[in-house]
């Protein structure tokens, strides 16, 4: 494995500032990397060969010209395909958007390329981000480096993979019920979900839009923290996007390092563990919160007792806007169209096209969010999902009272195996039961990894209250430093 | 089926309407509801679009704010209560002229509700409850190829536009106004010319109904005296003040015979057809709509300040019958008259004739007489003629100089109407001007004496009344273009 | 409360422009049965008192200012349609809603 690979974000962005290696080289060892192993990961739906090295030679001139580069120029990284990029096919995992090339750039996009990141291609994704082990993709079954035979999480999947094998160093993924903190977690890599509101979402193809939220991952907590600071920020163009100072994210990634937690106060949510959990996720988590407990935190049980509604909100809400949003996708002004034979009407034309460009969990959840939001069930499904939402939020209110963070398992299990629930759709969704209720209240939330289960790894979930994103970066950071070095350190070798 | 309809006054006699109005108001901001396109009327198809009013993936919405100062000033005008706390919604249906498949409009949670409209018919004041104000984006233009005249029906495809995609719709609905009997169609007509007129003063949009600035759909219902409200239709596609009106009239008609022949009314879309003057069916669609209305996710709540609400109170122009009343006043018109006035749509105009120096005399006589039957005639509004203001008030100055007389001043607006210039150029072109030139007139009254030596004895012998047949005479030779007073004094010169 | 039937399944899919097949409709209705079953639980925690969520942030009052910006190329956007045709979007007929 090249050595330039196998750098953190933070240290190939110092040596390309300092002259000792030339972004164009990095890019083009990840490159590489990608064509030596993505035939068995599969974490690239498209590598953008020409425009990583285009953007790389940019950073390079830059350099020459003695400009001041940035804190990541010149670092590789892979997008999700769910980020529109301008002049590169985008299609959110979907056969319906096949070929589409965007005419515009995601505003995390644009930072990302403003800041000097090389965009090294799109990554694999579940169709429209529904799903939690990147077997929704209608193109291609990722695979997690630690065991091919099992899932790297969902939806953000490709990403994971991609930072999980050494193909980039950094990735983009979403989150809307635990997409990037569930795969972050089976690979063994970090993922924040940042507070919602405090990165845009204008360019990400929309699942569910009170939900969504981009956030970054990386190898190391202050890699992701580097990312995070790139693409965070108020955003014109996203209503929803807040007029605040980004949280110093990346300041309190280089504090916790020095694993001092004194007079931090965690809470244990009672109701994110025990039955249903995985023994040895269970183990590795109570391990975890001995860590901290040694680094000095003051740890207690809270009891968030709405949690447990979480799943079912969670499954009305998001499905109820994503029959909204993926209504567009229509045969009419982009995207695939069939059945056009000239005698066929337009409605006919629509229904056909999609029926055959959109996978089943798709068509399942359009069905579910249909019903749940017609007349007559509005007021049982999702006016009250929409209580309960209210209650989550009570809930973390009220731990937050006496807690500056929560923290639970990020997934109740280590990586299932492929195909294991693609026909149990609930089983499938059990999958996020962690993650949800931090995405319902939109509070940031990480999760880095807290050892192994039988090989695999575990992931830690630390949640902080709305905008203060820099609390889970600490927490992650005092963590990863307990365990010397990375976990992903320990990962196979491919 | 062929059924002989009644007479409207048997109508009348034996049902009560009820109606009821919604009015769509596109807004002239310069850019769109969500997006930074600009709204100019006209442009080529699909050139004023973007990712946001294309329903791009990914792309997000943001709202105007002069969109919304708007709507709430609309509000105010309209004497509604102005909502604390509202959210947008999403309104989905399929339907190809609207990008994201869902219209992004206001549910439950109007920005403006409660409010009232005092308007005049034929000397009769009403007060027409307003429901709610709220704001939505407008669709999409769809062309129909292949079949007849443009309609969808027997189209082969169809073509879509999305520049008016997007342009802010503020939507005013009426309460049922009931009790109106016979008036009906005059009250729905002077709504909604009244309505126009105060959206026009605040200066928030054109409200042109030609070009779909301002659109109107007509409720209609009909009961037996003092039973229950009727089963209502909704008409559209009502696209003039005189629609609104035969659209009213028509529909009352057709649902009388429907209930004579024992039929029930059926809650339906109806569409207007200008030519025949009668609403048809719109086909019933397999299933209800079911739009499945939803607060948008994508923008956060508005919640207008007292301090920004009263700030834009302060803007508001006098209203619509307050002015009136005022230039009734200045005008010395009667009641009625200033009510011809006012329902012909042209208080504004004639204001601003006056404007630019006509006398309220002249402004008022051009307006209401020649142009108002040019536009009756061609089925327009006065304001969409082809004519400004500033040319009436210059050919009036025409015929306050001597230079036209008023035969020859309809043939100068006429020119106007036709595109050929301004008055000035109309009059050099086609020759228009009054001649008063005593040696260019005085063969043409020669002439005349000679033809008619009765007369010319008759005005010899003192008759000099007799004048005005050789004055007529002489106006016939000259095209009417003679000053017929140097043409009566050259005669008694002549004759004396 | 659910016991979707197929029916129910097909008016979903009607309304949602999904043209499923008969082999679909049986899937999806024991699916949807389930799914539903399930997540009608938020039915027993939601009280009266309790206010809905519809954003979780706290704002108000986003507003841009009327200023104009660039709109993207015709030829560039219509190039990604299905089909195009004089500088519009071409569309299969639309089905016929007025008589
Ligand atoms: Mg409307
Ligand atoms: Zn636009």
């Amino acid at each position: 494995m090249s050595e330039l690979i196998s750098l953190t974000a933070a240290e190939t962005a110092a040596k390309i500032s300092a002259g000792e290696v030339s972004a164009r080289e990095v890019a083009q060892a990840h490159l590489d990397r990608i064509g030596a192993v993505d035939d068995r990961i599969q974490a690239f739906l498209r590598v953008d060969t020409a425009g990583a090295l285009k953007a790389a030679d940019a950073v390079d001139q830059a350099k020459a010209k003695g400009e001041q580069l940035g804190p990541l120029a010149g670092v590789p990284l892979a997008l999700k395909d769910v980020v529109v990029t301008n002049g590169l096919e985008t299609t959110s995992g979907s056969k319906i958007l096949s070929g589409w090339i965007p005419p515009y750039d995601a505003t995390i996009t644009t930072r990302m390329r403003e800041a000097g990141i090389v965009i090294l291609g799109k990554t694999n994704m579940d169709e429209f981000a529904m799903g939690s082990s990147t077997e929704n993709s209608a193109f291609a079954t990722t695979h997690n480096p630690w065991d091919l035979d099992r899932t790297p999480g969902g939806s953000s999947g490709g990403s994971s993979a991609a930072v999980a094998s050494y193909e980039a160093p950094l990735a983009i993924g979403t989150d809307t019920g635990g997409s990037i903190r569930q795969p972050a977690a089976v690979t063994g890599i970090v993922g924040h979900k940042p507070t919602y509101g405090s990165v845009s979402r204008y360019g990400l193809i929309a699942f569910s839009s009170s939900l969504d939220q981009a956030g970054p991952f990386g190898r190391t907590v202050l890699d992701a923290a580097l990312l995070h600071e790139v693409i965070a920020g108020h955003d014109p163009c996203d209503s929803t996007s807040l007029d605040v100072p980004v949280a110093p994210v990346v300041a309190a990634a280089r504090e916790g390092a020095n694993g001092d937690l004194a007079g931090l106060t965690v809470g244990i949510v009672r109701e994110l563990g025990g039955e249903g959990y995985e023994s040895g996720v269970t183990a590795a988590f109570t391990d975890a919160a001995q860590r901290l407990e040694a680094m000095g935190a003051k740890v207690v049980e809270v009891s968030c007792p709405h949690f447990g509604y979480a799943l079912a909100a969670y499954y009305l809400i998001a499905p109820s806007e994503a029959s909204s949003n993926l209504a567009r996708f229509d045969s009419v002004r982009y995207g695939l169209r069939v059945g056009d034979d000239g005698a066929r009407s337009l409605e006919e034309v629509m229904s056909l096209t999609r029926e055959a460009g959109f996978g089943p969990e798709v068509k399942r959840r359009i069905m579910i969010g249909t019903y749940a939001l017609s007349s007559g069930y509005y007021d049982a499904y999702y006016g009250q999902a929409q209580k309960v939402r209210t209650l989550i939020s009570r809930d973390f209110a009220d731990a937050f009272q006496t807690c500056d963070v929560l923290i639970s398992p990020a997934t109740p299990t280590v990586a299932f195996r492929l195909g294991e629930r693609v026909d149990d759709p609930m089983a499938m969704y059990a999958a996020d039961l962690c993650t949800l209720p931090a995405s319902l209240a939109g509070v940031p939330a990480i999760s880095v990894p807290c050892g192994l289960s039988a090989g695999l790894p575990v992931g830690l979930q630390v949640m902080a209250p709305a905008l203060a994103d820099d609390r889970c970066y600490r927490v992650a950071a005092a963590v990863e430093a307990s365990y010397g070095a990375p976990l992903i350190a320990s990962a196979p070798a491919l | 089926m062929t059924t002989t309809l009644p007479p409207f006054d048997d109508v009348v006699a034996r049902f009560e309407p009820v109606i009821g109005l919604e009015t769509h108001v596109e807004l002239g901001t310069r850019t769109k509801m969500f997006c930074g396109c600009m709204t100019d009327f006209g442009s080529e198809p699909n050139t004023q679009i973007c990712p946001v009013c294309l329903g791009l993936p990914g792309s997000l919405p943001v709202a105007n704010k002069a969109a919304i100062e708007a709507t709430i000033r609309i509000g105010l005008a309209l004497n509604c209560s102005i909502a604390s706390w509202c959210r947008f919604a999403r309104k989905n249906y399929f339907y190809p002229d609207m990008p994201k498949d869902y219209q992004i409009s206001q549910y439950d949670e109007p920005l403006c509700f409660e409010g009232y409209l005092d308007i005049t018919s034929e000397g009769q004041s009403y007060r027409i409850g307003i429901e709610r104000v709220h704001l939505e984006e407008d669709t999409g233009k769809t062309l129909h190829v292949g079949g007849a005249t443009g309609r969808i029906h027997g189209a082969t495809h169809s073509l879509v536009d999305y520049n008016r995609a997007g342009i802010p719709l503020v939507e005013i609905v009426t309460k049922p106004v009931p009790g109106i009997g016979a008036k009906a169609p005059e009250v729905a007509k002077a709504y909604v010319t009244e309505l126009r007129n105060l959206v026009r003063g605040l200066g928030v949009s054109d409200v042109r109904m030609e070009q779909g600035s301002l659109r109107c759909d007509v409720n209609t219902a009909l009961n037996l005296p003092g039973a229950d409200w009727g089963t209502r239709t909704e008409t559209k596609n009502v696209n003039s003040l005189r629609s609104v009106e035969r659209a009213v009239r028509s529909e009352m008609i057709r649902q009388a015979s429907v209930l004579d022949g024992g039929g029930r009314i059926v809650q339906e879309t109806r569409h207007f057809h200008e030519d025949t003057g009668v609403t048809t069916s719109g086909r019933s669609k397999e299933e209800a709509t079911d739009y499945r209305y939803f607060p948008e996710p994508d923008l956060v709540p508005l919640a207008p300040d007292a301090s920004w609400v009263e700030e834009l109170r302060a803007t508001l122009p006098e209203t619509p019958s307050v002015r009136r009343g005022r230039l009734q006043e200045a005008w010395g018109v009667s009641d009625h008259d200033m009510d011809s006035i006012a329902n012909a749509g042209a208080v504004e105009l004639i204001v601003a004739t006056i404007e630019a120096g006509a006398s309220s005399e002249a402004a008022r006589k051009w307006w209401l007489g020649e142009l108002a039957r040019r536009a009756n005639e061609t089925g327009t509004e006065l304001d969409a003629l082809p004519i400004t203001p500033a040319q009436v008030a210059a050919v009036a100055a025409l015929v306050d100089a001597g230079r036209v007389n008023d035969k020859l001043a309809r043939q100068v607006l006429e020119g106007v109407l036709a595109g050929e210039g301004d008055p000035e150029a109309v009059v050099v072109s086609r020759g228009l001007e009054v001649v008063s030139d005593t040696g260019a007139l005085g063969a043409a009254v020669d002439e005349a004496i000679a033809a008619n030596p009765d007369v010319a004895q008759k005005i010899r012998e003192g008759k000099v009344a007799a004048a005005g047949a050789l004055v007529g005479a002489v106006m016939k030779t000259t095209r009417g273009q003679a000053d017929a007073k140097v043409v009566r004094d050259l005669i008694l010169e002549r004759l004396s | 409360m659910p016991a979707i039937s197929r029916e129910e399944v097909a008016h979903l899919a009607r309304l949602a422009r999904l043209a499923v097949t008969d082999e679909e409709l049986g899937v999806f209705a024991g699916q949807l049965d389930v799914i539903l079953g399930a997540v009608a639980r938020v039915g027993e925690v939601a009280a009266d008192d309790i206010p809905p969520t519809s954003h979780v942030v706290p704002v108000t009052n986003v507003l841009r200012p009327d200023e104009p910006r660039p709109s993207l190329d015709r030829d560039a956007v219509l190039a990604c349609a299905p089909a195009a045709e004089d500088g519009r979007f071409r569309v299969p007929r639309i089905l016929d809603e007025e008589a």
